[in-house]
Order: structure tokens, then sequence, then C-alpha cells
């Protein structure tokens, strides 16, 4: 379909005295957040309809693990949401023990629920930086991005890459951490605490953003469900569902944190779920931090990734929501076939009953809010 | 002696003039008409070429000033590769922009297209020919100063008007729109409160409102009407932000949201005219903002002899400047900090809250007068 066609479906009607048009949004535009196309019919600024339009960057990505083993897998999963690779990592990663029949050893867990946190904080500092750059401060955006760097300089240390990390293996890692990971960690933490007091200054109290977030692209408690939303988005809308809490994985039973709620589901409580949640996430780190043994082996004992024929299922909570990898595996080493249930295209389905009624303007605060990754849409 | 034998006929003309003009020059020199004529041709020159200069000149130097201003509130660092601190980079920039292929798309009405960066560039050139930046330092010494500042202002939102329309991008004509409405509506309470600064001191002249603030800093217009001063100079700063569609207030452009606004479409040298034309709306605004609020070209003096006369020994275009400065990085630093309002709170922001405070402040100026 050409770029000016209207999409299918899409039809222009004259009830009203004014005239409506259709607006390309995408997929060059600043704030779609990548190659993502958003067909819009407008009456002056107000939306009536919103037409997602995925595809642009798909890769084949669940088409191509079927000619790779599993370890190459993994790697593919950096590529679906780049923001949060190394959780991605670990829900592949889990999703293969289940099929080998191993679990890790201690350390390990501390390991794995401490990156992921950590990638879970950087995740949200994206989202910080975005949800303000989105509303016109640039310099949120380099604001959230300076704690980042910080995060992914440890990511590096310990991972060998700053954002494609490739990092889990079934059973255990790639390596051990070093030896500085723990006080690192911890400076870290104390640097955070500081910094996100500035933070949450600088946009949770702002009179202009509050005017441009509340009540603005309310989503339901019945309408996130539906939709399938997940994370933060669902949490927004009230309803008290969090992986590691309902289903937990490795040792998120063993640590203690809240899971934060809010129960208008507009754009202002999105932005402080996730605020809440860099909290829980430091909380947990904390006591990560306590309690890492210092002795004891990194991984499992070393076995070639070969799954028994069958079906098995990892669901994780990424930063972004619920991360699923649903693995039918051929005996051998190679998948018959991975499918992964995303976050981000649910979020990105229920845009159009957000958006009804709102300006262009509210659309990009509403995008913002839901934090989609659209590499991880077109996988 | 070489004769030469072919006849010269410029020789000739010369010959035959030089004496005829060296006759009539003495009485040429003494002639009113002739005088006032040459005397007005060179002053216009010097003019244009001062205002040119002024406006052209500041542009590079507030692209540098607002790069290092953004990267230091982003903690960055901003330009430092090229020349000291990255000193030439703007120039490079500018080099980069000059060359850069003029292309308009196809089906934008070509006329209306090229012309709305001039009509845009006009206003803030003919607004900074009015102010006063010294004693004797004023293009046009005009009594109508203030109506006419207002009426040339309004002039730049028709550009932008016209870039939205005929570059054929609905981004743009959203952005022309917003502008629109943005423009003429805060041109209300912008004029609002340049006649409260014209009812305290009596005069439309901006020489004589400049005069009028003369001597200690306390007797400069914010300072001079006790707490409603610096109220309306704080209204003043709103509503400039928003009369030069800068951030926070620079929906018309709104990257984020329509992808640059009335100048998507515009590229290479007629884009450089609209970012030109705002850095200096950005100088002639600050003017305005010393001339009539921070006591023009007086130095800041505090009332205590010995320290006023070395302050005064400064020439008043460099307090001038000083000031003007220090207007713009506020306007920077308001531009690096604040979020976007959306463009119904804005004008809601305007017509239901900073023009009844306008309102409110003529008549408590009136009351001033009439008191003091």
């Amino acid at each position: 379909m050409s770029m000016t066609q209207l999409p299918p479906g899409f039809k222009i009607t004259r009830e009203s005295n004014t005239e409506e048009f259709f607006v390309n949004m995408g997929p060059q535009h600043p704030s779609t957040h990548g190659a993502l196309r958003l067909a819009l019919r407008m009456d002056g600024e107000t939306i009536i309809e919103l037409v997602p339009h995925f595809g642009y960057i798909h890769r084949g990505m669940e088409k191509q693990a079927e000619s790779m083993t599993y370890l190459q897998y993994i790697a593919m999963s950096d590529r679906q949401d780049y923001l949060t690779a190394i959780q991605n990592n670990l829900g592949v990663a889990l999703a293969l023990e289940k099929g080998m029949n191993i679990g890790v050893p201690e350390r390990q867990e501390y390991i794995r629920v401490m990156l992921c946190e950590l990638g879970r904080i950087a995740s949200h500092l994206v989202f910080f930086g975005c949800f303000g750059g989105d509303l016109g401060g640039q310099t949120c955006l380099l604001f959230g991005f300076k704690e980042r760097e910080m995060i992914h300089d440890i990511l590096e240390e310990v991972t060998g890459s700053r954002l494609t990390t490739n990092f889990f293996r079934p059973g255990g890692s790639r390596f051990d951490v070093p030896e500085n990971f723990i006080p690192r960690v911890k400076s870290f933490l104390d640097h955070m605490e500081d910094s996100m007091k500035d933070y949450e200054r600088f946009l949770s109290k702002n009179i202009i953003v509050q005017e441009r977030s509340i009540g603005i692209g309310i989503l339901s408690k019945e309408d996130a469900i539906a939709y399938g939303c997940s994370g933060p988005v669902l949490r927004a809308s009230g309803i008290d569902f969090d992986v590691r809490k309902n289903n937990p994985y490795s040792i998120y039973s063993q640590l203690e944190f809240d899971v934060p709620t809010a129960r208008n589901g507009d754009c202002y409580d999105r932005y402080n779920v996730r605020i809440a949640e860099i909290h829980e996430s430091m909380r947990i780190l904390r006591q990560c931090v306590g309690k890492f043994p210092a002795e004891g082996p990194w991984r499992s004992k070393e076995k070639p990734v070969k799954l028994a024929a069958g079906r098995y299922y990892s669901e994780i909570e990424t930063a972004k929501g619920l991360y699923g990898t649903y693995v039918v595996a051929a005996a051998g080493d190679k998948p018959y076939r991975i499918h992964t249930r995303g976050p981000s295209f649910p979020h990105i389905a229920a845009l159009n009953k957000m958006v009804q009624g709102h300006t262009v303007s509210d659309l990009v605060t509403i995008m913002a809010t839901l934090d989609p990754v659209i590499p991880e849409i077109d996988r | 002696m070489f004769v030469p034998s072919i006849t010269n006929p410029i020789g000739d003309v010369v010959r035959e003039w030089v004496p005829k003009l060296a006759e009539y020059l003495p009485v040429a020199i003494q002639s009113e008409t002739l005088n006032s004529i040459v005397a007005f041709l060179v002053n216009a020159v010097i003019c244009v070429i001062a205002v040119c200069a002024v406006n052209i000149g500041s542009a590079p130097i507030l692209i540098y000033m607002e790069r290092k201003v953004c990267a230091h509130v982003q903690c960055r660092l901003g330009p430092m590769r090229l020349g000291w601190h990255g000193t030439i980079q703007t120039i490079a920039d500018v080099l980069k922009m000059l060359f850069k292929e003029v292309y308009n798309p196809g089906g934008v009405d070509k006329i209306m297209y090229y012309m709305a960066p001039l009509i845009v560039l006009i206003a803030p050139f003919m607004v900074a020919a009015l102010i006063p930046f010294g004693p004797t330092l004023v293009v046009a010494d005009v009594d109508m100063g203030i109506p006419l500042i207002i009426a040339v202002n309004g002039f730049g939102v028709l550009g932008i008007l016209l870039g939205g329309w005929s570059s054929n991008n609905k981004y743009s004509l959203l952005g022309a729109l917003r502008s629109g409405a943005q423009m003429i509506s805060y041109e209300i309470s912008f004029a609002m409160i340049l006649l409260f600064v014209v009812m305290i001191t009596g005069s439309t002249n901006l020489m004589d409102i400049t005069q009028s603030q003369s001597g200690t800093v306390l007797d400069w217009m914010i300072f001079k009407v006790p707490v409603i001063g610096f109220i309306a100079f704080i209204l003043f700063f709103i509503s400039s932000t928003a009369e030069m569609n800068r951030a926070p207030f620079d929906i018309a452009e709104a990257e984020q949201e329509l992808t640059g606004g009335y100048h998507t479409e515009y590229t290479g040298t007629p884009f450089a005219m609209f970012y030109l034309a705002e850095y200096i709306a950005l100088v002639t605004n600050s003017a305005l903002a010393t001339t009539c609020f921070l006591g023009g070209f007086h130095a800041p003096c505090i009332g205590v002899a010995a320290v006023d006369t070395y302050l005064n020994m400064v020439p008043g275009v460099v307090w001038f400047f000083a000031k003007v400065y220090f207007m713009i990085w506020c306007y920077m630093m308001v531009r690096w900090t604040f979020v976007r309002p959306r463009v119904d709170q804005l004008m809601s922001f305007e017509w239901k809250f900073l023009l009844p405070v306008n309102l409110v402040m003529l008549v408590i100026g009136a009351i001033y007068v009439a008191l003091f």
C-alpha cells in the first residue's frame, strides 16, 4: 500500500460541518519511538481514529530461529526489545532450562536477579527521558540517560557489551561476575537514590507535566485485560499483576518487594508506577547486595544444549511487561519453533482506544507512557 | 616628450569638467539641500549596516551560547572540537546550512513559499531599529515607539502562516495555524504590558522611557513601582516567550508532535532565515525588556558615589548588551528547563489568566499614576 493511500477500512466521513482529514504519522517521525506508522483520522487537531501499521523493521526472527541452535537464539532475543535485552536473555534461558531439566546455583540466581533489576532501572530511565522529551523537555532525555550510562558501564564490565548483552545461558551465564561487581552496584545505588529525588522533583511535581498527563489516555481495567496489556500499563489501570509475584521465577519469591499500582490508568499513573518500580528495583538490589553469596559455583555442570522433544513455556516480567517464550522443541539442538509473546504489541493495539477524542499532543504523551519498543513488535 | 597622436575623449571631458566642478564645489558644499541629502544617505547606510551587524552578528554568538547553555543544563559539554571550546563550530554550521540544496517539495506555491522566510525576518529587524542602544545610539528615535513595536511585531506571524500554508504539508499547516492562534493571542497581553510601562513613564518614545529610569537601580521600572513592576516584568517575560514561539511555548514547532511545524519542508538558506529570525527576535525582545524594565543603557548604580563613578565610566552600550545577554540567558534557561503545554492549555492560559491579570495590572498602574 502506498503511503498516500488510506488504509483499508479507513473512511473519511463528512457528517459534521468540519472537514476530517487523514494524517500519516510515521514511519519516520520523531516520537513514534522507531519505525511505526500511525494512520490518523483527524478533525482539526482532534484524533477520531488511529490505525497502527507494523512491519517496517520486521526481520523474521521467529522464522530464523527454526534454522538456528538454541544458543544462537539467545543472541537474537537481545535484538527484540533492546532496552531490556538482559531480561529477554533470561526469558529464553529459563525456557531452555525447563527443556533441559536443569537448575542454576544460588550465586547465579543472584546474578540473574541483579542484572535483570539493573536492566529494569535502565529501561525505566529511558522511559523517564523519553516521556520528558516527548513532552518537550529535551533536558529530561539527557538526565535519564546519564544514570543509564552507569548501568551500562556495569553491564559492560559483567557481560562484555553494553546494550545487546547475550549473557545468560541455560544452567548459568557466559561469565562469572567480576570481583568489584557488588561494590560497584552499591555505589550506583547510593548515587541513584540522590538523583531520583532530583528527577522526581523535575517531572512529577511539574504543573505542566501534571496538566498534560492527568486524565489523558485513560485505559480502563476491563480494556487493559481485554487487550492483554501487562507490566506497568496494566498495573497503572489498577490490576495488581506482576509475574515476579504471581508466578515467581528465579529467587523473586525470597525477596521482599511491593508491586506498585495506581487506579486511574491515565498517563500520569503510568509514569508514577514506573518511577515507583525504579524504587522497588533498588530495594531488590539492596537486598541482593546484602545476600550475595561470595563463594560457590556460578553455573551448573556444563551440558550440551539439547532439549527433549516437547513444548516449554517460560514467562518473565521485563520492564515493559510480560515476556513469554514458547519453545516447541524437536529432538536435538535446534528448535522446531520458537514464539515470543512480547509486551509492546498489545499496548500499541490498545492505543486506538486511548487516543480517541484527544489531540496529537496527547497522542505523543500516550505513546511515551506506553513505552513501546518497535523492534520487539516487528520481531 | 611623447605626445599621443590619438585623441583621448575622456581626457577632453576631464579637462573640460574638472575646472567647472572645482569652481562649483565650494558653492555646493555650502548648499543646505545637497548636504542634507548626502548626510541622510550616509546616515541611512550607517544605520542599515549597524542594524544588520547587531542582528546578524549576534546570531552566531547566540547559537553558540544556546548550545553551550543547553549542554551545561543537560550535564554535557556541548561543542568542544572546532576551535577553542568549539567557538568555530557555529561558523561551520552556517557554512553547511548555506551550501545545502534549496529544495522545495512538489505542489508548493513557490512565490509564497520563498517569500515567507523573508517576511519573518522583517519584523525583528524593524524592531531593532527603534531600540536605543546608548544615549546617542538609536537608529530611529520616533515618538510612537511602543505602538510601532506592537504593530511591527505582529508582522512575523504573517510569514509563519504563509510558510505553513504554502508548504503543502499537513504538519506545516497544523504548526502554522497553531502559531497563528498563539501569536495573535499573546500579542494582546504583550501590548497590554507595554501599555503599563507607557502609563507609568508617560511616554511612548523608547528614549524617554529609558531616560525616565536613570539614577540608581531602584529607579529601574522593575523596582520603581514596588512589587507591581516586578510582576509586570514576569508577565512581559511570559508573553514575550510566547510571542517569540520559544520553548516552552514552541507549540508551533513542537518537534515531537509536528516534526518541525511550519518550517518542516524548508531546507538550506530559507530554513536558515527562519532560524535567524528566531534568534534576532530573541535579541530584540531582550532589548525591549531591557529598555522597558531594566533601565536600558543606564549603569546599575547603587547610590554610593565612589562605586557609581566607576560604573558610569563604562559606556552605556556595554551595560545595555550586558543586560540583553542576561535576559537572553534567562530565556535560554527557561527553554531548557520546562516542558511544553498543550495548545488548548496555552490558549486558555492566555485568555483566562494572563489577559485578566494584565487588565488588573493596568488598573493598578492607573491608580499608582494617579496617587504618586
